[in-house]
Parts: C-alpha cells; sequence; structure tokens
C-alpha cells in the first residue's frame, strides 16, 4: 500500500516506534552515568565498564553463556534442519501430528517447561550443572529452527532440484549442490535465533543451571534482585551489544552469500 | 560416513520414502520426547499425586490438587492473571494496529520501519524489563522528568503495580502484534480500495468494510501470539509487579520454591497448559484457514 500517509498516523508509528526503544536507549545511556544511585546525570563515566572487569563472576557467567548458547546452537541447528527436511520431503504418515506438535514446545509457558526439565532431572537423580543447561537450549531452541528451516523449503522452488536429478545428479549430489545452497539462508537464520535465544534466556535456565552453571541472565537476574546499581545497566549494555553484533554478522554473512 | 554407504542408504529411503522422512525426523523428535514430552508427562503424573511432606510428592491418586483451584485466594491470581493478558492484548491490539497500518503505507520508509520494529526481538527480554525498572522506579527517569517538568511534587509509585506489569508486557510484545497485522495489511489488493473509492465509499467506510475485514487474519494470529506468552508470563511480573500482582506463573514457581507443595504446583501448571493449548489449537485452525483462502 503506498498512498500519502496522514500526519497522525505517522505521528502515532513514530511515537510507538520511539517507545519501543526508549527503555533500552535509556538503560545504556545510564550506563555511561556518574552518579550511582538517582536518576539524576551527573557526568560520563567508564567507570562502571572497568568495574565489570574486575567481577570474576560477571567474566565467568559470559564466557559460560557464549560457551551454552554455541553448543545448544551447533546442536538445535543440526536436529531442527534434518527435522525440517523430513517435514518437507513427501507427506507422509504422522506428518501433521509432528508438524502441529512442533508448535507445543512453542507456546508452553517457560516456567512450565524449566519446571517440568526439573522434576525430571531430579526424578532422575541427575545434578544440575552445565550440561543441563545445554540439553535445555537445544531442547527449546529445536523447534523455532526446524519451523524457520522448514518454512524456507516449503518458499523453495523444488523444480531446481528435480532439473538437477533429471540432468543426471544422484540424490545426494543434488543435496549438496542445489538443495543446500538454497537452503542456506534460512539455515543460517535458524542457527541465529537459536544463538540468541539461548544467549537471552533466563527462565528455563534459572530453573535447570545449578550452582556452578551461572549463565550471563540468571546472573544478572539475581544482582536485579539483590539491588539496583549501575553495574547492572553495565552488564545489560554489553548483553545488548552481544546479541546486535550476532544478528549484524549473520545478516553480512547472508546478504554476501545470496548470489 | 563413506560415499557408497550414505548412496545406499539414500536409494533405500528412495525406495520407502516415508522411512526417511521418519530418519531425518526422530533425532529432533527422540530429544523433544526425552526434554519436553517425557517431563511434562511426568508433571502431570505428579498432580495426582499426594504431597510429599519436605517437597516432592507421595504416592497415591488424588484430585485434590485441582480442587483447591475452587480457593478464592488461587481464583484470584487465576482472575488477575487473565485480566492482564486480555489487557495486554487488547493495549498491544489498540497500539500496534495503528502502527502496522502506518508501516505497510510508509512506502520507502518501510522497511526502516519494519528493522526498528523487528529489532527489540533480538534484545535480552530480561534486560528489556530490567530497562523497565530504571524508568518506573520511585528514584527512575520517568518519575524524575515529572519532578523536573514540575507536573508532580513527589515521586509516584509507578513500580510493583498491576500497571506496571501491564505496561511491561506491552513493551515486551508488542512487535508479536505488529508484524502479522502488517503482513496481512502488506498483501492487500490495492484494486479492491479502488473499487471501493470509485462506487463512492468514503474512507471510514473503505476502512471498515474494506481494509478491517481483510486484516482480520493478522489480527487473530497477532492477538494470540501476544496472549500466549502474557498468560504465562513469568519475569515481569516477578520483577515488575511485586508479591500483590503474582500471576499464576508465578504462583508456579512459588509452589516448587518456598511453598513446597509440588502436586499443587503440578496442577496449576496444568490448568495454565489448558488455556494455552485453547489458544493454540484456535491459532492453528486461523493459520490454516488463511493457508486455504
Amino acid at each position: 500500500m503506498t498512498r500519502r500517509p496522514p500526519w497522525l498516523l505517522v505521528a502515532v508509528v513514530a511515537t510507538v516506534v520511539l517507545l519501543l526503544h526508549l527503555p533500552v536507549l535509556v538503560l545504556v545511556l545510564y550506563s555511561f552515568n556518574a552518579s550511582r544511585y538517582a536518576a539524576d546525570w551527573t557526568g560520563f563515566t567508564l567507570h562502571w565498564y572497568a568495574r565489570l572487569l574486575q567481577r570474576p563472576d560477571i567474566l565467568r557467567a559470559l564466557r559460560l553463556s557464549l560457551t551454552v548458547a554455541a553448543v545448544s546452537t551447533v546442536v538445535a541447528t543440526a536436529l531442527g534442519t534434518l527435522l525440517a527436511l523430513g517435514l518437507a520431503r513427501r507427506p507422509f504418515r504422522g506428518q501433521r501430528l509432528v508438524e502441529s506438535g512442533l508448535y507445543l514446545p512453542i507456546v508452553t509457558p517457560e516456567v512450565v517447561a524449566g519446571i517440568a526439565l526439573l522434576i525430571l532431572f531430579a526424578a532422575l537423580r541427575v545434578p544440575l550443572g552445565v550440561s543441563t543447561v545445554i540439553v535445555a537450549h537445544v531442547a527449546f531452541s529445536t523447534p523455532f529452527v526446524a519451523v524457520v528451516v522448514l518454512a524456507r523449503l516449503r518458499g523453495m522452488d523444488r523444480a531446481l532440484e528435480e532439473a538437477a536429478l533429471v540432468l543426471g545428479a544422484d540424490e545426494a549430489t543434488a543435496f549438496r549442490r542445489v538443495t543446500l545452497p538454497l537452503l542456506a539462508p534460512g539455515i543460517l537464520a535458524g542457527a541465529l535465533l537459536a544463538f540468541t535465544l539461548s544467549l537471552d534466556d533466563f527462565v528455563i535456565t534459572f530453573f535447570v543451571a545449578g550452582p556452578g552453571s551461572t549463565t550471563l541472565p540468571v546472573l544478572v537476574y539475581s544482582m536485579v534482585r539483590r539491588g539496583i546499581e549501575p553495574t547492572i545497566n553495565a552488564v545489560s549494555a554489553v548483553l545488548v551489544v552481544l546479541t546486535t553484533i550476532a544478528v549484524a554478522v549473520a545478516g553480512r554473512v547472508g546478504v554476501a552469500r545470496r548470489p | 560416513m563413506t560415499a557408497g554407504l550414505r548412496r545406499r542408504l539414500l536409494a533405500s529411503f528412495a525406495r520407502r520414502p516415508s522411512a526417511g522422512s521418519w530418519a531425518l525426523v526422530s533425532p529432533a523428535l527422540l530429544w523433544l520426547l526425552l526434554f519436553f514430552a517425557v517431563p511434562l508427562a511426568l508433571l502431570l503424573g505428579y498432580s495426582l499425586m499426594h504431597r510429599g511432606t519436605y517437597g516432592g510428592v507421595s504416592p497415591g491418586f488424588t484430585l485434590e490438587h485441582y480442587r483447591r483451584f475452587v480457593d478464592p485466594l488461587y481464583l484470584a491470581v487465576a482472575g488477575r492473571t487473565l485480566g492482564i493478558a486480555l489487557a495486554t492484548t487488547a493495549l498491544c491490539l489498540l497500539l500496534g494496529y495503528p502502527v502496522a497500518y502506518g508501516i505497510a503505507r510508509a512506502g520507502r520508509w518501510r522497511n526502516a520501519l519494519l528493522f526498528l520494529v523487528i529489532l527489540p526481538f533480538w534484545t535480552s527480554f530480561l534486560v528489556r524489563t530490567y530497562a523497565m525498572i530504571i524508568l518506573l522506579r520511585e528514584s527512575g527517569v520517568f518519575n524524575a522528568v515529572l519532578q523536573g517538568l514540575g507536573v508532580i511534587s513527589a515521586p509516584l509509585d509507578l513500580l510493583y503495580t498491576p500497571g506496571a506489569v501491564l505496561a511491561g508486557l506491552v513493551y515486551g510484545f508488542l512487535p508479536f502484534m505488529i508484524l502479522p497485522i502488517y503482513a496481512s495489511l502488506e498483501r492487500l489488493d490495492l484494486s479492491l480500495l479502488d473499487a471501493a473509492e470509485a462506487l463512492g465509499a468514503r474512507p471510514a467506510a473503505r476502512f471498515r468494510r474494506v481494509t478491517l475485514p481483510l486484516s482480520l487474519p493478522g489480527v487473530a494470529a497477532g492477538s494470540l501470539l501476544v496472549f500466549i506468552p502474557a498468560l504465562g508470563s513469568f519475569l515481569t511480573p516477578d520483577l515488575l509487579g511485586g508479591a500483590k500482582t503474582m500471576m499464576l506463573g508465578n504462583l508456579v514457581q512459588n509452589q516448587f520454591g518456598p511453598a513446597r507443595n509440588w502436586p499443587f504446583g503440578a496442577a496449576i501448571s496444568f490448568a495454565l497448559m489448558g488455556v494455552v493449548f485453547v489458544a493454540l489449537l484456535a491459532w492453528l485452525r486461523v493459520r490454516d484457514r488463511e493457508a486455504a483462502a
């Protein structure tokens, strides 16, 4: 639709889009505020960022978050992509059930999923730690990867694959040389989603993390519960910048890959 | 895997197509079965057992945990949860529809605006909720600005109120409403509006009788995408609500934590899941109907 929008509509769109970003912008701004307590601006400082570097718990949590996100992204992307390929091949018995069931983990409240996993680990006497966190992250990321890759597969022109087969490629070659390159942006988008979901997850991790496996969001949460202090603003800003970098890198790679 | 083996495997898949599909599907399915379905089944089982003395459960079958819901105390939490989730959906619709409509008509600004609406998706929900604390707390930015302007003399109690939870949820889920409505408006065939205009319909009538009905699938999808997570929210009421604005998600956590009543916590979880499941079925129907259209 391209008719000239009336000014009232422009004002509403501008206001809402601004409000959507204002809280995080204010947060990042205040991570540079010298004042410790109130909202008064008393001068620019990097003090709170310097403090971060002196906090081994924050650095440890950051490293753990990145490790968990990397490992769970690789596993979830593999599982989710295979799942999507299986669902998109040809119709099979139970396909509709599997495909609809895929949305169940997506809509289940995180508290419920987290506690259910917690009682499973408790019943099996599995000690909570990094591995339980990774297992949980793979479980909640895989359906998202599958949905994204499946959408790409369904939007693809399957005639290209058939052309490859007609021209004498076997199924494996056709998959490697035609399907996979066409699918790559979808897989990349799925992986990016899995990475940021893992990096950002608080609720499920909160339940399945043990004392030695505090990820950055879990640490930030406990800091917030203990009391508001400017170091939290600085950690939050770092978290925002990290995900922004991930999105930017993925965007670049995705654009560069496209023919 | 050697090339020969791979080729033979693929060939066998080609002969029995459904076996190939199942081979591709099963690793993920197994993972989700083990770490999603089985835990949920366990939780369902717990909800029907007796309460253990020090947390956990003790054997036996009972429906008492589901009956306990009738207690006015818990009905109040359930009512508040439903009310906040509905209010969040309504507010998101009220704010989101004009934005989606505006973006669909924004011409060359369209992609930039879409990017700005999608961007919050990539920002940690925890960070965004924490940012609301910075804005709303007693010595927060919002109060400071109002006091600075002389609108108020003493800081307002904004944090730890139902209003703060509502604001946090609307802020958190608004993009879920905007994007599906935008998608349905973007597909709208402009010649339909030209036809309505040629037939003498005024702008208001064109909107009410052409644009609005055609965007309803987007409205339905967006409403469910907001309503479902709002209903199950835990972090937002936990950080912005305080004890008086407890929602069902917090009640569940409380039963598995300090209250040490696992079966009751499990029963609340399934009451919550029931509502979410109905909403999901509704969404799948809407989606299928849209796909058929």
